[in-house]
């Protein structure tokens, strides 16, 4: 059984981008499959590394990366809806002119296009969608 | 089994927990979770349109987001099943697909 996660709400916002998180960290910890965490919307949000909430909350962009790099999930953040908000990898900082040291997606998130949304739905078995 | 519908938004709130029962089949899962937990008690407004689906549907609900909200067990809907995270895996792995009502 493969599955693949939408997520279509920024960190800390209602409790998507946490159940989410929850959702996938479980099935990750039961064996199941996860082909792709596709960002979305304002979900791209969880994908910044500038994120610094207080060190007694939940740290959602931490965790995704933390999750990343223990199961070598595949986080992909969707490149309009990244722009829009300002998530920049290091290409993109330096094709839209804003400078070294602008690039602020975190590590374990890469940035592409919506066909890896469809993708993800295509290769999974389900597609599981969190969002607002 | 067939789809699993997933509503995360309190039926006090919005119309989705409504809209997915009147659109949910025989044998299919609803699992309420998020503020859609809401839906799961007793002896509400809402009460009425879970239990007039008993039959034909099966109702879950997210343990953790109910003990979020201080919602304890013998608060709920009689039939209603509790769920935990890797239960929630085990639903979307069972059923045919998910829809979620945002």
């Amino acid at each position: 059984m493969k599955l693949s996660i939408l997520v279509n709400e920024g960190p800390y916002t209602h409790q998507s981008a946490d159940s989410a998180y929850q959702f996938t960290k479980a099935a990750l910890e039961k064996g199941v499959e996860i082909f792709r965490v596709f960002f979305y919307h304002d979900g791209v949000n969880n994908g910044t590394r500038l994120t610094v909430p207080p060190q007694d909350d939940r740290n959602i962009q931490k965790n995704w990366s933390e999750l990343a790099e223990q199961y070598k999930l595949d986080l992909v953040v969707c490149i309009a809806a990244a722009q829009r908000r300002g998530i920049l990898d290091e290409g993109e900082a330096k094709r839209h002119g804003k400078g070294d040291g602008a690039a602020n997606i975190a590590p374990g998130f890469r940035i592409s296009g919506l066909g890896q949304l469809i993708e993800a739905g295509i290769e999974a078995d389900r597609l599981v969608v969190f969002g607002d | 089994m067939s789809t699993l519908h997933m509503v995360n938004k309190s039926p006090f709130e919005r119309g989705a927990m409504q809209s997915c029962l009147e659109h949910a089949l025989e044998g299919d899962g609803v699992l309420l979770f998020e503020d859609g937990v809401y839906g799961a008690v007793k002896g509400s407004a809402v009460t009425g349109l879970i239990e007039n689906k008993a039959g034909s549907v099966k109702v879950y609900v997210l343990g953790p987001d109910l003990a979020a909200r201080g919602i304890a067990g013998g608060r709920l809907i009689e039939g209603i099943t509790v769920v935990d995270y890797p239960g929630f895996v085990d639903l979307v792995t069972a059923h045919k697909g998910t829809q979620s009502w945002l």
